[in-house]
């Protein structure tokens, strides 16, 4: 029986070098647990990371002086000699629309479609501009939630790099040309019926563009036309698992509510590349919250427990009780032995000789965990990019665990399928296709929406087999690598720019109607296959209506058609359930199993996907969810793997030394040269703690060479490392260092708070034998002892909680963040001088060992303190506090002296050194929320928790006479949260959901020992091992201070030692 | 040797320095005046527009309500410039010769809108809201003054910040019942005061939320 060791906030001492690292405490990177002195002199020096201080270092007093009396006098000369210039108002013509009041938005129901699959969304549309994506609480898919690409669409809509004019063999063309030019050839292809007419599209869940295509072959007279489906992030692994375990491609639809206990086989379910993320991540965070009188949704059920087998460190993985990490291709392995344990018969004897002792103990911890549990109450789930058996094995589990029509269901496959479906997946498809294009017996192929020059397989050599094509046509929205060297290009029309429809990943539709005509003159996939296939134009608009009018038997279609527009889902679309059952024998064994040195696992990127948002600045500066690189992508490999790699001299990877660590940070960024079979390519690596050894995951998306002035050309093209035996991962990979390092910027050293314990962390179990023992973790100062008054309140107390369960890191709030309050992106070389721009950051903490650390994510906004340390030491009152708690920053009064954010004790203020943002581009000046000041160069800025949302609130309550209601505010981080992890409101009503939040025990304040009085607080992390993987855990009870109330322990007060640095446990 | 200077020399010396010091501040205070001065502030003077259309006749001879083109100045923080088509609602048939009318007409029918000179202009960090000021009792020649009697719209104050918080923080020298916002001869009682400590009362305005830096600036 071990002792799980309880951490307390140990106050690293960083300013003495250590020799043995302290792996008790949370740390960030390999500096901060190797106590490096670095860190800490870049934290407190004005110029970090190779900066050098201006050139005049020897400015005297009396030069100062001067230098001051003429800029001085040279602003005020500026200032009152120039006269306020005339501005000019434009007011409509006609209005368009009769709703439109000025300065008042609108919103619209729509959705985004991403890999097919749709998420809802009520699009803000100021004065016809679209400037802000929230979720449509109504649609299944978003429940009110919303993902990065989402929030960050908002940037490629107003992209300047978008397509903007049609290109024939790479000259400026026409619309009109090109349909006085396709038109006769169509007519002329049904002569053949359209024979050699092949039409390659991405994962199309469109009704109307589906029943578009089927028309087109079936009644106007092109019945030999082909359709090929291909996506880079594709789900065929899932479909082909099903037909294998069923015989039929039914889609499954997970119900997290119901699982107590649940195995994850590499499926990073909360992740946008598994449909219905955004609702499952919901689903999920409702199981794990912790409540202790306050009903909430799900409280009464106990909660959820997760294990997850995972290659890469995801985010599903930081939310999992129990984490193994494994290669990639291991985990089918792994599969058959535990579906052979729960008595699927999963072909035959399984070898188990390559895994450890404790790896064994852990999976046989899981499956006596899954078999305890009532039938029904447990679930199975494999990820898309695991080979078809292994979810033929989940679907064969969920069966034997009796979790059919409870925790899982299956319905009709959502997406449409392809006229030239293949069933060993779209892959295979893809394959005849090229082999087509290559044999010539293809005469006429239309590129829907992807860039397959780009994402295909490079074996494949799509590129290669495009030249022999006479006639390609592609529509896309930027004039990406395919878009070259087809024969037209047709810029696309974005998803708020055009009608389509899309359905979600439980075949909901939902109409898309556009906000805002084609800002560059774009046209929907829609028009594009009306045009070619009946020779006339017909607009979007008329051809969705037209679809669903088909579809419509009831009585006034115009209700019907309004409703389902206002709504933003259409009813009873959902896909219709599927009765299928496990088919015998339905596991061909024996497993494969991983016999290459390396394994080498691809993977979407988490902020740019496949590529298609490489030259979205937003997604760009976002860090990665684990990693926090940003303006990049690596090699990801464990720390043991990079030792062997690299040939490091690190003795002992369990118990590293400074000096090891001090190597492992300094080998980040050595290339390497990765190779499999004939494919080679030379990428940076990024050691990463929790990656499984002996495997190397790449992102996708980078190294473009056509994504516009922003995205190409950065980071390292993955696809060219990807072949189609190859899709997800493969074990034959051979890496050999190649010298030469290349410069990664990851902000996991960014705004450092020096080594305390700042996620407050334990288990279930301890909650249940102390709730407070998360308040108890770090001894607070007596009250008295602040310098400052307690601040008091009249009206409203705005306040904010943080639910550390809940969060799962997806970065949703940062992008909204950015959007709503237009943060601008300052670029890598900035970044890497510490001076990126959130407003709100997630910090990403490891806790324990180097090769297996649990990590902990924690979102951190303004605190908003009461008694707050900036506003103390601004010298021109730039930044007060209001009556209503709000820490305020006042922009036109900052004069950059950057006292404040020195002051800032979690380093949540944002200098603009350089004028940022771009107010010169025509098209971003509409992206802009004109509610907020668009901050020029050379003030602070920083979380306001959306004051001007506030403002509005405040304004509509007063103008109707009563009070804010609570929940009539929600911060555009909150809005965006697809698990209702950040809860604002007014902390002063015991009713609201904030003040019931703060009142739970295991809500606590960030570094709240040293009486800032944050506004902002954390509910703990609170997770629920097994005991059986996690040991007995052995609780002290609290002795002396800890259970008096806070800040009641004068006996330990009065020695500024002990503050924050207390340990209790 | 003579010495080069005479006793005289220190009373130039501090007549020199003195005014040197006296011109400096003057400089200053007069810049600041400049500044502060109705020509830099365009106060009072009457500002040329594109199309001839006069406040004096509308609101004043004809009587028209402010709300009849600034239709959202109780709903939204923008008051409303009135599109052309708002003027087409009457001069479809009333002076359709006037070459004024003909320009409204052009815009109306052709969809270019006409580029008023903006007349209160507050810097772009200044978040300014109408509606929440016309339902609290501020009535609209409060700030606007009597454009019934403006053939030519001007400014009437000097939208410093110092005049914004004259009234934030003295709400009760200013506001008016209800009834008055839109009145163009409403004209303070002799018992302002009282009265309006009685409205702000009623009317639940918050003395001390109004003087908040994020009431305006964000």
């Amino acid at each position: 029986m071990t002792t799980k060791k309880q951490t307390g906030t140990q106050n690293h001492d960083n300013t003495q070098p250590r020799s043995t690292p302290d792996t008790g405490g949370q740390w960030r990177s390999f500096d901060e647990l190797a106590g490096d002195q670095r860190l800490v002199e870049e934290a407190q020096v004005e110029f970090p990371n190779g900066l050098r201080p201006p050139p005049s270092t020897s400015v005297t007093r009396r030069d100062f002086l001067k230098m001051m009396t003429v800029s001085l006098a040279a602003a005020g000369v500026t200032a009152s000699c120039s006269r306020q210039p005339i501005e000019q108002m434009l007011p409509y013509a006609q209005p368009p629309i009769p709703e439109q009041i000025p300065s008042l938005p609108l919103y619209y129901a729509t959705a985004m479609p991403l890999g097919g699959f749709a998420n809802g969304l009520l699009v803000k549309n100021m004065m016809g501009r679209p400037i802000k994506a929230e979720g449509n609480p109504e649609h299944p898919a978003s429940l009110g939630g919303t993902n990065v690409f989402a929030q960050g669409s908002i940037f490629t809509m107003y992209d300047p790099d978008r397509s903007q004019v049609v290109l024939n063999t790479g000259q400026n063309s026409t619309w009109e040309a090109f349909r006085d030019t396709i038109a006769p050839i169509m007519t002329a292809k049904l002569a053949d019926q359209g024979a050699g007419l092949v039409f390659l599209t991405e994962t199309i869940t469109s009704p109307t563009l589906v029943d578009q295509l089927a028309r087109m072959r079936d009644e106007l007279g092109y019945d030999q036309m082909e359709w090929y489906q291909f996506e880079p992030i594709d789900h065929a692994n899932v479909r082909v698992g099903a037909e294998l375990a069923f015989g039929e491609p039914v889609d499954t639809i997970y119900d997290f509510t119901q699982a107590d206990v649940i195995l994850s086989l590499d499926a990073d379910f909360v992740a946008p590349s598994f449909h219905g993320s955004v609702r499952y991540a919901r689903d999920f965070a409702d199981r794990r919250r912790i409540r202790e009188e306050h009903g909430e949704e799900h409280s009464e059920a106990p909660m959820s427990r997760l294990y997850i087998i995972e290659n890469t460190p995801s985010t599903t993985g930081v939310l999992a009780d129990h984490r193994l990490a494994l290669r990639a291709s291991q985990i089918e392995m792994v599969a058959r032995m535990i579906a052979g344990e729960l008595g699927v018969d999963s072909g035959g004897e399984i070898d188990t000789s390559m895994l450890s002792e404790a790896q064994m103990t852990w999976i046989e911890a899981a499956v006596a965990d899954l078999r305890e549990r009532e039938p029904g109450r447990t679930l199975v789930i494999a990820g898309e990019q695991q080979p078809p058996v292994v979810h033929a094995l989940a679907h064969a589990m969920n069966d034997a665990l009796g979790n059919v029509d409870s925790t899982v269901r299956y319905i009709e496959p959502v997406a449409g399928q392809p006229f030239n479906t293949n069933a060993d997946g779209d892959l295979a498809g893809l394959r005849e296709l090229v082999g087509k294009m290559s044999a010539g017996t293809v005469e006429i192929l239309v590129i829907v929406g992807s860039n397959p020059v780009f994402t295909a397989p490079v074996d494949l050599d799509f590129g290669g087999a495009l030249e022999r094509v006479n006639l390609s046509i592609h529509l896309g929205v930027f004039p990406d690598e395919t878009a070259q060297v087809c024969t037209w290009h047709i810029p696309e029309a974005y998803y708020l720019e055009a009608w389509s429809d899309a359905r979600a990943y439980d075949g909901t539709a939902t109409i898309m109607q556009p906000l805002i005509l084609p800002l560059f003159g774009g046209r929907s996939a829609h028009e594009l296959v009306a045009l070619l296939g009946e020779q006339v134009e017909r607009s979007g608009a008329s051809i969705v209506r037209a679809y669903w009018e088909n579809q419509y038997d009831g009585d006034d279609f115009e209700v019907f058609w309004q409703n389902a527009l206002n709504d933003g889902i259409v009813p009873e679309t959902e896909a219709p359930s599927a009765n299928v059952s496990v088919q015998s024998g339905a596991f061909p064994g024996p497993a494969t199993v991983a016999t290459g040195e390396m394994d080498l696992v691809f993977r979407p990127d988490p902020t740019i996907w496949d590529g298609r948002f490489a030259n979205n600045e937003w997604l760009q500066e976002l860090p990665k969810t684990i990693t926090k690189l940003v303006w990049d992508n690596a090699v990801l490999v464990s720390p043991r793997t990079a030792i062997a790699m690299l040939g490091l001299s690190v003795s002992d990877p369990e118990n590293p030394q400074v000096s090891d660590l001090e190597h492992l940070s300094a080998a980040n960024g050595t290339l390497v040269n990765l190779s499999h079979n004939g494919a080679s390519l030379q990428a940076p690596i990024w050691i990463t703690p929790g990656h499984a050894d002996n495997a190397a995951t790449v992102y996708l998306g980078y190294g473009r060479e056509q994504a516009g002035s922003t995205g190409t050309g950065i980071g390292f093209n993955a696809y060219k490392l990807r072949q189609s035996d190859a899709f997800w991962f493969t074990p034959g990979l051979s890496v050999n260092a190649t010298g030469g390092t290349y410069k990664l910027v990851s902000t996991q050293d960014h705004g450092t708070m020096e080594g305390r314990n700042h996620v407050r962390a334990g288990t279930i179990s301890h909650f249940e034998h102390d709730p407070e023992f998360i308040q108890h973790m770090v001894h607070t100062f007596p009250d008295e002892y602040s310098l400052l008054p307690p601040f008091t309140y009249e009206e409203n107390a705005w306040g904010m909680t943080i639910e550390l369960n809940a969060c799962i890191a997806c970065g949703a709030c940062v992008t909204a963040c950015q959007a709503e309050n237009n943060i601008p992106t300052v670029g890598k070389q900035q970044v890497a001088t510490y001076r990126a721009m959130h407003w709100l950051r997630i910090d990403r903490y490891y806790e324990g060992s180097l090769n297996e650390p649990d990590t902990l994510v924690q979102p951190l906004p303004c605190m908003q303190c009461e008694r707050a340390a900036c506003e103390v030491v601004c010298p021109v009152n730039a930044t007060v506090h209001n009556d209503e708690g709000l820490n305020q920053m006042i922009y036109n009064r900052c004069v950059g002296t950057r006292y404040c954010s020195n002051n800032c004790a979690y380093k949540v203020r944002h200098y603009n050194y350089l004028q940022y943002i771009d107010e010169q581009t025509p098209s971003f000046q509409l992206m802009r929320n004109p509610d907020v000041t668009v901050r020029a160069r050379g003030v602070m800025e920083k979380c306001t928790y959306c004051v001007q949302r506030i403002n509005a609130a405040r304004i509509d309550a007063k103008k109707e006479g009563r009070p804010i209601a609570d929940g009539e505010i929600t911060p555009a981080c909150a809005q965006a949260c697809p698990t209702n992890a950040i809860v604002f409101g007014d902390t002063r009503n015991p009713e609201s959901r904030v003040a019931q939040l703060k009142a739970e025990p295991h809500n606590y304040a960030l570094l709240g020992e040293l009486l800032f009085v944050p506004r902002t607080s954390y509910l703990g992390r609170i997770t629920n091992p097994n005991v059986a993987i996690s040991g007995e855990e052995m609780f002290e009870d609290h002795g002396g201070h800890g259970d008096e109330p806070e800040g009641s322990g004068e006996d330990h007060g009065g020695s500024d030692d002990h503050g924050g640095g207390e340990e209790e446990h | 040797m003579n010495q080069i200077f005479r006793p005289s020399a220190n009373t130039y010396f501090k007549v020199i320095v003195l005014s040197l010091a006296l011109v400096v501040a003057s400089v200053l205070w007069s810049m600041a005046v400049l500044d502060r001065s109705n020509f830099t502030r365009r106060v009072n003077q009457p500002l040329p527009q594109p199309i001839a259309f006069s406040h004096e006749l509308h609101a004043g001879s004809l009587g028209m309500n402010c709300r009849y083109c600034h239709s959202s100045v109780d709903v939204s923080s923008f008051a409303n410039i009135p599109p052309s088509e708002t003027c087409m609602t009457c001069h479809h048939e009333i002076r359709t010769n006037s070459p004024d009318v003909q320009k409204i007409w052009e815009s109306y029918s052709t969809g270019v809108p006409v580029e008023w000179n903006k007349v209160y202009d507050l810097p772009d960090h200044v978040y300014f809201n109408h509606s929440i000021h016309v339902s609290k009792g501020v009535g609209c020649t409060t700030c606007h003054g009597q454009v019934n009697e403006m053939p030519v719209v001007w400014r009437v104050h000097d939208l410093t910040m110092g005049w914004c918080l004259d009234c934030h923080r003295n709400p009760e020298k200013y506001v008016r019942p209800l009834d008055q916002i839109y009145s163009l001869e409403w004209q303070p009682p002799a018992n302002q005061i009282e009265q309006g400590l009685q409205l702000v009362e009623t009317y639940n305005i918050n003395y001390g939320e109004l003087d908040h830096c994020n009431i305006c600036h964000r």
